[in-house]
């Protein structure tokens, strides 16, 4: 319960201090006024550009942190990630061709659709191969086979793109970035990131029960396929769609899981809920750290969380390598 | 009437002639660059024209693309237009450096312009590209329709609205910019100057937003899809009075920038009035 409201009260802490980031010298205070009544550029500043922003970040984090937290416990492997694994490239390249080829003009939802459809094959194809107790070598070498694969085809449709810009968005997509987004992309994520999320929270008793095996989860009258199924649509939904409208940001649920496990004594239930706080707590200062950094070139976020993830991605590998070999 | 006839014989023969010679003695041309295909068209007779470049016909990018169809289109490799002979090759100065390279070691004569940015630019690529096509009395008829009707545009200009020019990623230019240049013409004054920005750099939309400009005039969008694009779309843009977008006008400095000038002044206070 503390931790829980600890990561809240920081979330909202960070969620005021993303508003006040930015290039006009406003202050705080202005800010916030501007928010509630400015009719002038600054009110269009808060309301049509920051806050956007800040509320994308808190719902891209909290569905990469969930997702993260999700996939590990389910196949009881610290190393179980959606951009490790390959589901972000691969719901990118769901969007990247969607956009280019008119599909997310065209149909309504087509954006987020598209992309979900993509991150359900990559995890369904990354569950076939790396089995239910996937060993983190499978898991590990089908998610760079994935990823490549992904990645490779969507510079690939850039490239094909009639578009001059369009070749030169491929680290958008492979990074990710949310800078200048609105309000159209929080309402096309939004939807499938919440039935994502509330797909995954009703499999939280089932993967506590999987932490005893198999053969118990089955005795406490737990389905597995069911568990397997709600999984897989629940990350494919959520990260679809925040990799949709943000492209591909890895390592937060690769990170936050990992900090937070020792705090809730290894409950996968209960890190489901903080994984999805702490996701969104750390995009949130990753993207304020981006602005504050080079504030006139889009450092992109994936950038950010490989720096940070990076380090502790090897030290995973290095203290599982037992179970490697 | 034999006689006449025999004069009228000989002195068609001699006018023709003349033309026949001429034409022989001028440079036939080819070129690669969208802008100098341009100063090309404006400039040469039909049969100078060997062959213009890809994008001489792109709607986007070239004023003068109707135009250009009629003529050979080049892939601006230097075996293509090795092949085609030509007399000089006009380049832009940022021309592949191994096309032109290979182009001046075959043999082939290479000039290379610079983007002009300024009126005196303009008129100096203007009198260049007539030498060199052996029809400077042409150029200089040119240059001075341009320039009388420069004067005529913007004589008459008391006010000057604050325009943004802005662009895909957020970019914008400056007054050193031939679009800088195109908005001044036209009698605005440039927000990218307010905020120090001289030749072209990034302005953060939030700045955009804030400097509150009378007129915002985004750029061409392209076909297929793209996030540079997305954010002339972005609804934060939507209490700004969004006028219009650059065209193949603004793209290279010749004096087709007068239509780009005029489709400006459509919406400048002291010019609707005229119109």
């Amino acid at each position: 319960m503390n931790l829980k409201l600890t990561l809240l009260i920081l979330l909202i802490a960070l969620f005021f201090l993303s508003l006040s980031t930015g290039h006009t010298t406003a202050s705080f205070s202005q800010g916030i006024t501007a928010l509630y009544y400015g009719d002038g550029p600054l009110g269009t500043v808060m309301r049509q550009i920051r806050l956007p922003r800040a509320i994308l970040a808190m719902l891209v984090g909290a569905s990469l942190g969930v997702c993260g937290a999700a996939l590990q416990g389910y196949l009881r492997n610290p190393l179980a990630e959606p951009g490790l694994i390959g589901v972000s490239g691969s719901a990118a390249l769901g969007a990247v061709i969607s956009l280019q080829t008119g599909f997310a003009t065209y149909v309504w939802m087509g954006l987020p659709i598209a992309a979900f459809s993509f991150a359900t094959l990559a995890v369904l194809l990354l569950l076939l191969l790396a089995g239910p107790r996937g060993s983190s070598l499978t898991l590990i070498l089908a998610g760079i086979a994935v990823s490549a694969l992904a990645g490779a085809f969507t510079s690939l449709a850039l490239n094909l793109s009639p578009n001059p810009y369009a070749t030169s968005e491929i680290v958008f997509w492979l990074m990710g970035s949310l800078a200048d987004r609105s309000f159209e992309h929080v309402w096309l994520a939004l939807p499938f990131c919440v039935i994502g999320w509330l797909m995954i929270g009703s499999i939280g008793k089932a993967l506590d029960a999987l932490t005893l095996g198999e053969d118990v989860a089955s005795s406490l009258s737990i389905s597995l396929t069911k568990t397997k199924l709600l999984l897989v649509f629940g990350v494919a939904s959520s990260v679809g769609a925040a990799t949709a409208v943000c492209g591909a940001i890895g390592f937060v649920g690769l990170v936050v899981p990992h900090l937070l496990r020792p705090l809730v004594k290894g409950k996968p239930s209960t890190l489901l809920l903080v994984s999805g706080l702490g996701g969104a707590v750390m995009v949130l200062a990753a993207d304020i750290a981006v602005r504050v950094i080079l504030p006139d070139r889009d450092l992109k976020l994936g950038v950010l969380m490989a720096i940070i993830g990076a380090p502790l991605f090897l030290h995973l590998i290095y203290k599982t390598r037992s179970a490697l070999q | 009437m034999h006689l006449f006839r025999v004069i009228a014989f000989y002195s068609v023969l001699y006018f023709f002639g003349t033309i026949t010679l001429a034409t022989e003695n001028n440079p036939k041309v080819v070129s690669l660059n969208v802008c100098t295909d341009q100063f090309v068209m404006l400039l040469a007779d039909d049969s100078q024209i060997i062959s213009l470049s890809e994008i001489s016909t792109d709607i986007l990018s070239s004023a003068m693309a109707e135009e250009a169809s009629k003529y050979h289109q080049n892939n601006s490799g230097a075996e293509e237009v090795y092949l085609l002979q030509p007399d000089i090759v006009f380049a832009g100065i940022y021309t592949a450096k191994a096309t032109v390279n290979m182009l001046e070691s075959l043999g082939i004569r290479v000039e290379k312009f610079e983007p002009a940015s300024t009126i005196e630019q303009i008129v100096r690529n203007m009198q260049r590209t007539g030498k060199l096509l052996g029809h400077t009395e042409r150029a200089n008829t040119l240059v001075a329709n341009f320039e009388a009707r420069l004067t005529d545009l913007t004589t008459g200009i008391n006010t000057r609205p604050r325009a943004a020019l802005y662009y895909a990623n957020g970019y914008t230019t400056g007054e050193k910019t031939l679009a800088g240049q195109i908005l001044d013409l036209a009698g605005f004054s440039n927000i990218a100057s307010e905020v120090g920005i001289h030749w072209g750099g990034t302005l953060p939309l939030e700045l955009l937003i804030m400097s509150k400009p009378d007129v915002i005039i985004t750029g061409t969008t392209y076909p297929g899809s793209s996030r540079s694009e997305e954010i002339l779309k972005h609804p934060a843009l939507k209490p700004l009075r969004h006028v219009s977008s650059t065209d193949a006008n603004w793209v290279c400095g010749t004096p087709n920038i007068v239509k780009a000038i005029m489709d400006l002044q459509t919406i400048h206070p002291d010019k609707m009035s005229t119109k």
